[in-house]
C-alpha cells in the first residue's frame, strides 16, 4: 500500500519527469553514437569506456583551460580518439569488434583511475565552481509554466543539444545521401563498394562520431550534471544505452524512447526510498528494466546485415 | 625472364579495341590466379570469357573492375594505357560490372540502390526521392528495362534483381559491361529475356563481356571468345567458326563426353513411394498439393520444371527437412531386385531418414551440404559421426580411421586437393561437391535425392558427377534427380516428372522434346496445347 502511494505522488510530480528527461538526455547522446557506428556496420559496445574518458577529459579539460568550452572539447576528443581506435582495430586490422569494445571499456576505467590519481596527487578533482559548468538553461516565460516549465524549459544546455542532434540524426540516416550510403554500408559493404562508395572512410567517420558523441554525454554527466568526476561515474550508463540502441531497432526515433523508459527507471529509484523497499534493491531498477525490455523485445530487432563483420575489399 | 611460349593465337580485330588486357599476372601465397593472360575485347561485342571455375576469370574481371590489383601487367580502354584503382576508377572509365552474387542492398528501394554512390544533387544533399525516381524511369524507358523504383529488392524475383543491377551498371554510364556468370541463378525464360537485352545493349553500342561456363550459352550469345585454363590463355576463338567439342577440349585440357552415355534402364521394384503429399511453405502457404510418384530400382527419376514450383519443398519433404501436412511416403528396401520391408518415412526426421537408406546431396551445397571451415575429412563423416567405425560409444572420435575413409573417399571421387585436412571452403564448386557426394553415396544408401547436383559445377566435374549418378542407378538404386538445367534432366532422367505450381503435371519418357518440357514447365497439359 505504501508503495502505491508513494509511486502516485512521485508520478505526479515535475521534478521526477524532469530528471526522466535529464536522464534520458544523457543516455540518448552515446545510444544515437551506438546507431550511426553499427548502422555504418561496427559493432559498438564501447560507448561506457568513451563516455568515461569523456566524463574524465571534460572536468581534466575545463580546470587545464578554465574554460567551459575547453572541457567540452577536451570531453569531445577524448571520446573521438577512444573510438579512433576502436575504428582502426575494427575497420583497418579487422579485429573482433566485441573484444575491441570490451578492451576500451576495461582501459577506459583505469585509465581515467590512473591519470585521476596522478594528476592530482591522490586527492581527486574538487568540484567545478559554477563558470565552469553546463549550464541549465530557462527559457524566459515558459520556464514559469506549472509542470511543464521545469520539466521542458528548464533542462541543462546539453539536454537541448540532444534533441537537435536527435532531429538531426533522423533525418541524415533516413532523408539524406549520406545517410542512404551509410545504411548502404551497413548492410552490404561489398555493394556500396562496387557502386563507388569509400567504405572505410563511412566506417571510420561514423565510429569517430560514436566517440564524439559518447564524450558529449560524459561531459554533460561530470561537467553538467555532477559537476565532479567520480572514478567509474558512468557505472554501465553506456552499456543502458547500447540496450537503448539495440531496444530502438537501430532507429534514432526509437533509440530516444528506449532512452525515455530507462531514464525513467533512473529518476524513479531514488525517489521510491520511503517507500520501504530497500534502497540498494532500488538502485538496480533500471538495469532490470534494461533487462526487461531486452529479453522481451531483443528477438524482434534486426540488426544491419553486415554489422560487426570486417569488410575486405575484393571478397564475396 | 623468359617469354611464356603459351600465347594465344592473335586474332585481328577489326574494329577498335575496348578492352585489352596484356600480360595480366596475379598471384596469392600458394595460388597462381592468372599468370600473364591475354584479353582484347573489340567495341561493340559480346566476348565470352570461359574456363572451368578456377581458371582465373573472376580474377580477370575483378582486376579490370579495380576490385583487385594485378601483380603485372598492362590495361588499355578503348586504347588508352589506365590504372585502375579501384570501383570508382573503373566506374569512371566507363565499366559496369554485374557481379554473380548480386551486389544489391536488400532492404533498400531500387531507386536507391541504383543511385548509390552517384545520388541526384551530391553528396551533401538530402535524398531526392521524385529526381531519382525520374531519372530510373528515363533509363528503364531508354533501354526498355521496365521496372518500378520504389519496391525494395527483397521483393523482387531473381530475374528482376538481375535487372536492377544491370540498370545500376547503365546509370553509372558505363560502356562495357562485364556480366559474371550472369544465368546461374536464372530461370530459361529469364535467362532468355537476358540474352535479349545483351542484345539490345550491343545495338546500342555497349560492349559486353560475358562470363560463363555453360557452352550452349557462349554459342547462343556471343561474337568471340577467350578461354582460360588454370590460369592461362588456352585460346581465343571466334564463335561462328566454332564448335562445343573444341571448346571444352580447350577449357578442361582433354576430350571431355558432352553426351551422358548410358544402357537404358532395367527398372525393379518401387523404393520411394510419395503418395499425395501436401506441404507448407516457410510463410504458411501451401506449395505442394498433393504430389504422387514412385522411383524404382535401377532408374534415374528426373523433375524439371521453372524453379520456385515446389522442387525445393519436395525434396525437402522427402529428407525429412520439412514437416508433411499430409500424405505418404515410404521406402522399400531391395535386395538384387527383390522388394523386402517397407517403412513409412512420412513423419520421419533428417536423420532417421538417411539410416532408413535415403542419401541427399542438397541443392545449397555451401549452406547446408557441408561445414565450410571444417576440413574435407570432418566433411565426409558428417551426420554419421556417431557411426561405430568414427567413434568409440560415439563419443570419442577415432581420427586415424577417419583419415584413412577420408583418404579412400578422396581417391575414389577424383577430389583435386593437396590434403584431407584442407577446409573445404577451399575448394573449388566442383570438389565441395564431390565430397558431398563421396559422403552420400560412400553410405550405401537405397535411394539418392539429388538436388541441383552440377549447379556451379565445371565441365570436367559435371562429367564425373553424371557418371556416378548413373552407376548408383546401374547398382539397383532408386535416383530422383531435380534440376534447373533441362539438358541435364533429359540426358541423365529414365523418367522426367515436370512440377508446375506444386503439382506434377505429367511424367514423361526421356525422349520427350524441349518444347513438350517447355509446355508441360507452364502448366499446360500436351493434349491442351494441342487442341488449342
Amino acid at each position: 500500500m505504501l508503495l502505491v502511494q508513494v509511486l502516485l505522488r512521485v508520478l505526479g510530480s515535475s521534478d521526477l519527469w524532469a530528471a526522466t528527461l535529464q536522464f534520458g538526455a544523457l543516455l540518448l547522446l552515446p545510444a544515437l553514437g551506438g546507431v550511426i557506428s553499427e548502422r555504418s556496420g561496427v559493432t559498438n559496445i564501447a560507448m561506457e569506456g568513451m563516455m568515461l574518458t569523456g566524463a574524465f577529459a571534460a572536468v581534466m579539460g575545463a580546470k587545464a583551460t578554465n574554460s567551459l568550452l575547453g572541457g567540452v572539447l577536451f570531453a569531445m576528443i577524448a571520446g573521438g580518439l577512444m573510438a579512433l581506435i576502436h575504428g582502426i582495430v575494427s575497420i583497418h586490422l579487422r579485429a573482433n569488434q566485441i573484444v575491441s569494445g570490451i578492451g576500451i571499456n576495461i582501459a577506459a576505467l583505469g585509465l581515467t583511475n590512473f591519470l585521476l590519481f596522478t594528476l592530482t596527487n591522490g586527492q581527486g578533482y574538487p568540484s567545478l565552481p559554477n563558470a565552469l559548468r553546463l549550464p541549465n538553461i530557462s527559457w524566459g516565460p515558459l520556464a514559469n509554466i506549472p509542470f511543464f516549465g521545469p520539466v521542458l524549459f528548464q533542462q541543462n544546455i546539453v539536454f537541448y543539444l540532444a534533441v537537435l542532434i536527435l532531429l538531426g540524426m533522423q533525418f541524415l540516416l533516413f532523408h539524406t545521401n549520406i545517410g542512404l550510403r551509410i545504411r548502404a554500408v551497413g548492410e552490404h559493404p561489398q555493394a556500396a563498394d562496387t557502386a563507388g562508395v569509400n567504405v572505410f572512410r563511412v566506417r571510420y567517420l561514423c565510429v569517430i562520431a560514436s566517440g564524439l558523441l559518447s564524450g558529449l554525454a560524459g561531459a554533460f554527466f561530470s561537467q553538467g550534471i555532477s559537476g565532479v568526476f567520480n572514478p567509474n561515474m558512468t557505472a554501465g550508463a553506456g552499456f543502458i544505452a547500447l540496450a537503448a540502441m539495440i531496444f530502438g531497432k537501430y532507429i534514432p526515433w526509437g533509440a530516444a524512447a528506449a532512452c525515455l523508459i530507462f531514464g525513467l527507471g533512473e529518476a524513479l529509484s531514488p525517489r521510491l526510498q520511503d517507500s520501504g523497499i530497500s534502497a540498494n534493491l532500488l538502485s538496480t531498477l533500471p538495469y532490470l528494466l534494461t533487462l526487461v525490455a531486452l529479453v522481451g523485445l531483443v528477438g524482434r530487432t534486426t540488426a544491419p546485415a553486415a554489422d560487426g563483420i570486417p569488410y575486405e575489399p575484393g571478397t564475396e | 625472364m623468359q617469354e611464356s611460349t603459351v600465347i594465344s593465337p592473335v586474332i585481328e580485330k577489326a574494329t577498335p579495341l575496348a578492352v585489352e588486357m596484356r600480360g595480366i599476372s596475379k598471384s596469392w601465397p600458394g595460388v597462381i590466379a592468372n599468370d600473364k593472360v591475354n584479353l582484347t575485347v573489340s567495341k561493340g561485342e559480346i566476348h565470352a570469357l570461359v574456363g572451368e571455375n578456377g581458371a582465373g576469370k573472376s580474377t580477370m574481371m575483378n582486376i579490370l573492375y579495380g576490385l583487385i590489383r594485378p601483380d603485372s601487367g598492362d590495361i588499355f580502354i578503348n586504347g588508352q594505357k589506365v590504372t585502375i584503382n579501384g570501383p570508382r576508377t573503373a566506374i569512371h572509365l566507363g565499366i559496369g560490372m554485374v557481379h554473380q552474387h548480386f551486389m544489391l542492398i536488400p532492404p533498400l528501394t531500387v531507386a536507391e540502390n541504383i543511385v548509390l554512390g552517384r545520388e541526384p544533387g551530391g553528396l551533401g544533399a538530402a535524398f531526392d526521392f521524385k529526381k531519382a525516381h525520374a531519372d530510373i524511369l528515363a533509363l528503364s524507358q531508354q533501354y526498355g528495362l521496365p521496372i518500378d523504383p520504389d519496391l525494395r529488392i527483397e521483393k523482387l524475383p531473381i530475374g528482376l534483381q538481375q535487372r536492377v543491377e544491370i540498370l545500376k551498371v547503365l546509370y553509372r554510364g558505363a560502356e562495357i559491361l562485364i556480366m559474371d556468370e550472369p544465368t546461374g541463378v536464372l530461370t530459361p525464360q529469364e535467362t532468355d529475356d537476358l540474352f535479349a537485352v545483351l542484345r539490345g545493349l550491343v545495338k546500342q553500342g555497349k560492349t559486353v563481356i560475358f562470363i560463363t561456363h555453360k557452352l550452349r550459352e557462349v554459342l547462343e550469345l556471343t561474337d568471340s571468345i577467350t578461354v582460360l585454363r588454370r590460369g592461362k590463355n588456352a585460346g581465343e576463338l571466334v564463335t561462328s567458326k566454332t564448335n562445343p567439342a573444341e571448346i571444352a577440349r580447350l577449357m578442361v585440357g582433354r576430350e571431355v563426353l558432352l553426351r551422358v552415355e548410358k544402357q537404358p534402364a532395367n527398372p525393379g521394384p518401387i523404393i520411394l513411394h510419395v503418395e499425395d503429399v501436401h506441404a507448407q511453405s516457410d510463410r504458411g502457404l501451401e506449395v505442394l498439393h498433393g504430389v504422387s510418384l514412385d522411383v524404382r530400382a535401377g532408374e534415374i527419376l528426373g523433375i524439371a520444371g521453372v524453379e520456385g514450383n515446389g522442387q525445393s519443398e519436395l525434396v525437402e519433404v522427402l529428407t525429412g527437412m520439412r514437416k508433411v501436412t499430409s500424405g505418404k511416403i515410404t521406402l522399400t528396401n531391395v535386395k538384387d531386385g527383390v522388394a523386402g520391408e517397407t517403412r513409412d518415412v512420412t513423419t520421419t526426421g533428417a536423420s532417421d531418414v538417411r539410416r532408413a537408406g535415403l542419401a541427399h546431396i542438397p541443392e545449397d551445397r555451401r549452406g547446408s551440404g557441408l561445414v565450410l571451415t571444417d576440413s574435407i575429412a570432418d566433411n565426409t563423416i558428417l551426420g554419421r559421426e556417431r557411426w561405430p567405425q568414427f567413434s568409440r560409444n560415439g563419443i570419442v572420435l577415432r581420427l586415424s580411421d577417419i583419415a584413412s575413409w577420408a583418404k579412400r573417399l578422396v581417391q575414389e571421387f577424383d577430389v583435386r586437393t593437396p590434403s584431407i585436412d584442407v577446409p573445404v571452403r577451399a575448394l573449388s564448386g566442383g570438389n565441395q561437391q564431390k565430397v558431398i557426394i563421396a559422403r552420400e553415396l560412400a553410405s550405401e544408401p537405397l535411394a539418392l535425392v539429388a538436388a541441383q547436383p552440377t549447379r556451379g559445377v565445371d565441365i570436367g566435374a559435371i562429367e564425373f558427377i553424371h557418371r556416378r549418378l548413373i552407376e548408383e542407378r546401374d547398382a539397383g538404386k532408386a535416383v530422383l534427380v531435380v534440376s534447373a538445367e533441362l539438358d541435364e534432366i533429359r540426358s541423365l532422367s529414365d523418367r522426367i516428372a515436370v512440377m508446375y505450381e506444386g503439382r506434377v503435371v505429367d511424367i514423361v519418357g526421356p525422349d520427350a522434346t524441349e518444347e513438350q518440357l517447355g509446355i508441360l514447365m507452364t502448366g499446360y497439359s500436351l493434349e491442351e496445347k494441342e487442341e488449342g
